[in-house]
């Protein structure tokens, strides 16, 4: 059997900054598993500009915010084994890998669970009607567009108002095509209000709320597709029915962190965040196994999956040179308005701040967030604004965390 | 003149109105001065970086991604398109190189190695 220090699974924007963190804490058999020819991920198929702002302070493509880091990795001499599959990952810590030179076994020191997320599917959604050809998820259009040169359709229709819908309304406009509406069943959108305003508003795509397509039409190529209004339990309005002739119909509708490694290890998961539970360092229920990445919770921004990636790249580092000490931890949980927290357990006793991460279950005004244990408020932070599609980032200080009593929660309220 | 804006210049998306006249224009609710730069110009002369893929010739069904190396006018954004169709690279290529030199006041650069 082949033996690594730290093993991450998957080349992409969250497996590339957790190996060079992992190197650079003085592990240097780390080694990266990607099932691409290349590093990068979804990155290289992401050419609008945006990333990086946060974390490189500068604006960069999707492909030139990968450069940044594919470059680092090489500087390092990290092993990558590119076109190869993780097939099986054991608690207790075997990495089983399908290459097209055969089946290899890895003892890992430790593994960084880093395999990013995937679109939810047509047959995920029960839309009604046909089965033509013309019906594509928004990152596979974005696929054949950007990394192929296809042009995917003429006149299109988006269900779905996260980013890669809003992205690709703006991407196909550009490529000569009529976007004719993006609906969307909640009545607010899940992407970034700038995507909205420069990807739609820009380009004079209407954005239907609480609107979804109820039908799709055509026998070979999609035709048409019917759009309705839905009610507040997300039910159609037939009266509201109405046809959109169309030949594209692009699905944008939630991403699903790609967790059947974790899943197959016996990892416990978090059944909101539909990735596994972990500590502060990342560290999942699993000893030596951490998790990074889209494949933890869907980031809204690569810049926080670079950070949180980090985190876990580090976490991975000490546990192979430290052997992973554990004293007493305390659950984080969501409290009112919050849909979840991460990490869902804090180690007490290290002397470090906490970054809590989490999404709220509405748009709001004006909010106050209480991170609280019993009655002690350990952190508050005050925001303008707050909506589901926005992560929030709460800093709980280390002393605040020195004796710390039961279990914390964060809640928000609105305020004036 | 009045004109409510969303800020793009970074996901925090700030609500920013903007005031006045031409030449003397005031900037309520941003929270960081690119983004007082760009409410003004939004409303004076706005513009957009472009980003689109150009053919690689001398490879098979590979295309590399490009991006002007500057916001351009708004206006121009669908004849830079056309512009931008009709160009294409060789590889090797890497980050950077310039496909292009002027396209309404930017250059055209790779955005992406093709090695």
């Amino acid at each position: 059997m082949m033996k690594h220090s730290v093993v991450i699974v998957g080349g992409g924007p969250a497996g590339m900054a957790a190996a060079i963190a992992a190197y650079d804490r003085g592990v240097t058999d780390t080694v990266i598993i990607d099932r691409e020819e290349e590093l990068g991920g979804i990155l290289r198929q992401c050419i609008h500009n945006g990333f990086g702002l946060h974390k490189l302070g500068r604006e960069l493509t999707g492909p030139e915010y990968a450069d940044v880091y594919k470059k680092q990795v090489e500087e390092r001499g990290i092993k990558v084994y590119h076109t190869t599959m993780v097939t099986a990952i054991s608690p207790d810590l075997v990495v089983t890998a399908q290459s097209r030179e055969g089946l290899m076994k890895i003892q890992a020191g430790a593994v960084v669970l880093a395999m990013g997320c995937r679109e939810r599917s047509r047959g995920a959604l029960s839309v009604a009607g046909t089965r033509p050809a013309g019906v594509y998820s928004a990152g596979t259009a974005q696929k054949l567009i950007n990394c192929m040169g296809y042009t995917v359709g003429k006149k299109a229709v988006i269900l779905g108002s996260g980013d890669i819908g809003l992205i690709m309304a703006r991407r196909m406009s550009l490529e000569g095509a009529k976007v004719e509406a993006v609906c969307e069943i909640m009545p607010y959108s899940g992407g970034l209000t700038r995507n909205i305003v420069q990807c739609l508003e820009d380009y004079g795509i209407p954005l239907y709320l609480s609107h979804t397509v109820a039908e799709i039409h055509g026998t070979d190529r999609v035709e048409g597709v019917t759009i309705a209004q839905v009610d507040e339990n997300r039910r159609i309005l037939p009266e509201t029915k109405r046809y959109i002739p169309c030949d594209t119909l692009l699905l944008s509708v939630g991403l699903i962190p790609e967790n059947e490694l974790t899943r197959a290890a016996g990892i416990p998961m978090d059944p909101i965040t539909n990735g596994a539970l972990v500590d502060e360092n990342r560290q999942t229920e699993v000893p030596g196994i951490f998790a990074c990445g889209n494949v933890l919770q869907v980031h809204d921004l690569v810049d926080y999956v670079s950070d949180e990636a980090e985190i876990a790249g580090l976490g991975a580092a000490e546990f192979v040179l430290g052997g992973g000490k554990k004293g007493v931890s305390v659950s984080v949980k969501p409290g009112a308005g919050v849909r979840y927290v991460l990490p869902q357990r804090i180690n007490l006793g290290e002397e470090k701040d906490v970054p809590l991460f989490l999404r709220v279950v509405k748009p709001y005004g004006k909010v106050r967030f209480t991170v609280k244990a019993g009655d002690e408020v350990l952190a508050t932070a005050v925001r303008l604004k707050a909506a589901p599609g926005e992560m929030e980032k709460i800093v709980v200080k280390k002393e605040k965390l020195a004796d710390v009593q039961g279990e914390i929660t964060v809640s928000l309220e609105e305020i004036v | 003149m009045k004109r409510d804006l969303i800020c793009i210049v970074c996901p925090r998306g700030c609500s920013v109105t903007v005031e006045g006249e031409i030449g003397a224009l005031k900037v309520t609710g941003c929270t960081c001065a690119k983004g007082e730069q760009y409410a003004i110009e939004e409303c004076t002369h706005p513009t957009r970086t472009v980003t689109s893929i150009v053919r690689v010739s001398n490879r098979e069904d590979t295309m590399a991604s490009v991006k002007t190396s500057c916001p351009i006018p708004k206006e121009s954004i669908f004849a830079a398109m056309e512009a931008i169709r009709g160009l294409s690279v060789e590889a090797p290529c890497c980050v950077g190189d310039v496909v292009c030199k002027d396209l309404y006041g930017a250059a055209v650069i790779v955005t992406k190695d093709v090695l």
